[in-house]
Parts: structure tokens; sequence; C-alpha cells
């Protein structure tokens, strides 16, 4: 009697585990994809909705030269080079309105190149 | 941490700088400056080759008016600083030479012995500096007045903003032959922090250069890039942010976009100046004042 219900609390704690596994380490289609491609002084899309604590993978690609990508709010950063996909992931954290910008000196609009992001509840 | 003006007056003495209003080159008073006193003039981003009527119909003379005002000085400066973006960018390397050439034209009529250029993005982040080394010379560089260290930091022809591991390196080397306690000013482009990275304000290793120079209770840094006066402590080092000579910048984060202010026909240069810096040297204190760009 005794050895069955050690047997069951440790398969209990094993079904914990396993189910505290799975809740914390989304599956790949779990995680949301953005395209993104950024060219000579902007980046489309230039709005990107995301929700709070759902981790969210970016794919940045440029068509012209050598671009940045930084959310500073969430300590996102990332350089951009042409013919390659760099792919960057967080995790939203807060909600709110947040700026994201090109932080790779490029020209003349370097200063415009930004986006916002938008994490909802 | 941020502070004003009234903050730093009462800092005056500890964190070593005191403001005053444009005093027209009698910063440090009427009299003839002691051995171990000095001022010099900062000028920052000039942005000759700018074209934009809205936000300064008058781009081809504001400097110009400039040096006519420092040439007008009761009291020359001991030397004139440029911290960055003399010229406005373009990808155009034919072009971003003439603009060098133009500024050289202007500069050229400051009636000064010595003028110390360094370079902003502008200049050099699209061609890693190639030809602003051809007209004013090395990015990083250091030099000594009258008791004082002025380091020259580049943080700008790396377009990713950073200072970089071979120039810390320098940077190190160089302070390591100083005392702890010596006069140090640091002269660069960038905030050597995070003022607003979300308007690229900031330099990506700052915290590696303030690292190399806090055990050095001296040091002040004058800076530009922001295009307004503003004022930061990291620590016991202060920055100080000087003007623009082409066109003002919202306060960080204070609208949307960082887009340039308008031009007010009402007051014409409104948020445009430079300013005279001067040095206290046996008492590591600098006296700021800021100077406005008047009309023809």
């Amino acid at each position: 009697m005794k050895r069955t219900m050690i047997l069951v609390i440790i398969m209990a704690t094993a079904l914990g585990a396993l189910a505290y596994t799975t809740y914390s380490r989304p599956r790949a289609g779990d995680v949301k994809v953005i395209k993104i491609t950024a060219k000579k002084f902007d980046f489309t899309p230039n709005e990107l909705t995301v929700k709070k604590g759902e981790p969210v993978s970016l794919e940045l690609t440029s068509t012209d030269r050598v671009h940045g990508f930084s959310i500073p709010d969430f300590m996102v950063t990332a350089r951009i080079e042409p013919g390659k996909v760099t792919r960057v992931t967080f995790t939203p954290v807060r909600t709110g309105e947040f700026t994201f910008s090109c932080n790779v000196f490029c020209g003349s609009g370097h200063e415009d190149m930004a986006g916002r992001l938008i994490v909802t509840d | 941490m941020e502070i004003d003006r009234r903050d730093f007056m009462k800092l005056a003495g500890v964190g070593g700088i005191v403001f005053a209003s444009g005093l027209g080159g009698r910063i440090l008073g009427a009299t003839r400056p002691k051995q171990e006193e000095f001022y010099f003039v900062q000028l920052s981003d000039t942005h000759i080759g700018f074209d934009g009527p809205k936000v300064n119909p008058d781009a081809k003379g504001t400097l110009k008016k400039a040096v006519a005002a420092v040439n007008s000085l009761d009291q020359k400066p001991d030397f004139v600083v440029f911290t960055g973006d003399l010229t406005h960018t373009t990808d155009d390397v034919k072009e971003r030479r003439g603009r060098m050439t133009q500024f050289q034209d202007i500069a050229g009529q400051l009636n000064v012995r010595t003028v110390h250029y360094m370079a902003g993005e502008h200049d050099a982040a699209l061609d890693r500096g190639d030809a602003y080394q051809e007209f004013f010379g090395k990015l990083n560089y250091t030099f000594d007045h009258k008791g004082v260290h002025f380091i020259v930091l580049d943080n700008v022809s790396d377009p990713g903003a950073i200072v970089g591991e071979a120039q810390l390196k320098w940077l190190q080397s160089d302070l390591k032959g100083l005392k702890r306690d010596a006069p140090i000013v640091v002269l660069t482009h960038r905030p050597l922090f995070d003022l607003y990275p979300q308007w690229d304000w900031a330099t990506a290793d700052a915290k590696s250069v303030i690292d190399s120079l806090m055990p050095y209770r001296n040091v002040t840094v004058f800076y530009g890039h922001i295009h307004q006066e503003h004022h930061y402590m990291t620590g016991h080092i202060a920055h100080h942010a000087a003007k623009s000579l082409m066109f003002p910048l919202p306060a960080p984060g204070s609208t949307p976009k960082r887009a340039p202010i308008p031009w007010d026909a009402a007051a014409p240069y409104k948020g445009l100046g430079y300013r005279e810096i001067g040095a206290d040297v046996k008492n590591a204190r600098y006296e700021i004042g800021e100077l406005a760009i008047q009309g023809a």
C-alpha cells in the first residue's frame, strides 16, 4: 500500500513537472512570427501589435543596405544584413506603445526610420 | 541623473560646474585670466548642406553669423571646438566633400589660433570617416591645454554608434598616464549614456567608456548630437550637450518623432546657439555661458 502511494506521488510529481514544462516552454507554433522588411528609410510593416507575455520572433530582412533594429524598452537590438534573414526573439513583458527604430546610421532619412510596437493584454 | 541648471548651481564646487548667461568672452570676469584659467568656445551640429526653409530659412548664413559673433568676442577664446555633424549627410561622395569644403571655408574665417574638430555621424558614418579624415584629420585624439587633458572620442564613424574595442584600449592606455585627480575633459558627439535610445541618442558601448573614466575624479563631458542644451550626471561625471547651429530638436521623448522644431518667424534663431566654457583649472570647475544667434 505504502509502495503504491509513493508511486502515485512520484507519477503525480512527474506529470506536474511535465505540465509545468509544457506550460513554460511554448511550442514552435506558439511563437508569433512577424516578417519585417527594412529599406531606406522605413520598415514594412511599421506598426506591430503583439500580446503581453507571448513570445515574438521577428524575421528581419533588408533590401538595400545594412540597417539596425532596436526596441530599447525590451532590450532588443539586431543588425540587419542584406541578403539574409536575421531572427530575433523576445517576449513583451508589459503593455503599451513602444518605439522601434533603426540604430545603424543609414543616411539622410535615418532619423525617420522608426515604427510602433503595440503590446496588448 | 538628469538635473536642471538650478541643481547644477547647487552642485557647483562638487560637480565642478557653474552656469552663466552669455557673457561675450567675459566668462571668467572682466580681468585678464590667471594662468590657470582660460575659456574656449563650443560650436556644434552645423549641418552644412541641410536644406529645409521651414526649419531654417537661413541655413547658409547661421554658421557665418556664429563665426562673426565669436570673432567679435571682447576677449578671444583660447580655442574653438566643433563637436560634430559639421556637415549634413549625403550618399553622394563628391557632394560630401563639397559640403566639407563649404564648412572649411566658413570655419576658416574664425579669428582664433586653434580650432579642434570632431566628427558626427552625418560626417563620418557612411564612409567610416574617410572623407572626414581627409579634411580634418584624426577621428580620436588628445590635447592638453593649461593643465587640462582633453580627450576627443569617436562614437560615430562606426554606423552602429560604438566607440569600439580598439579605441577603448587607446583610451585606457591614455588614462593610465594621468593622476586620479587630473582635470579631464572629454569631447565627443553622441551622449555617453542612454539619454533616449529610442531616438538613437546613445552610444552602444558607453558603459565601457564611463567605467574607464570613473576612477578619475575630475571628468567633464561636452557633446552635441541632440541639438539642445542638456545636463546629466553619471556618478560624479557631468555631461553637457550643446545647441545646434542649424535646427533645434525636441526634448527627449517629448514628441512622437524627433523631427526638427520649425522656424519661429516671431523669434528667429530660437533654440540655436553656441556656448563659451570657462575653465578654472585649479579647482576643476567649468563655467558655461550659452549664447544666442543674433539676426541680421
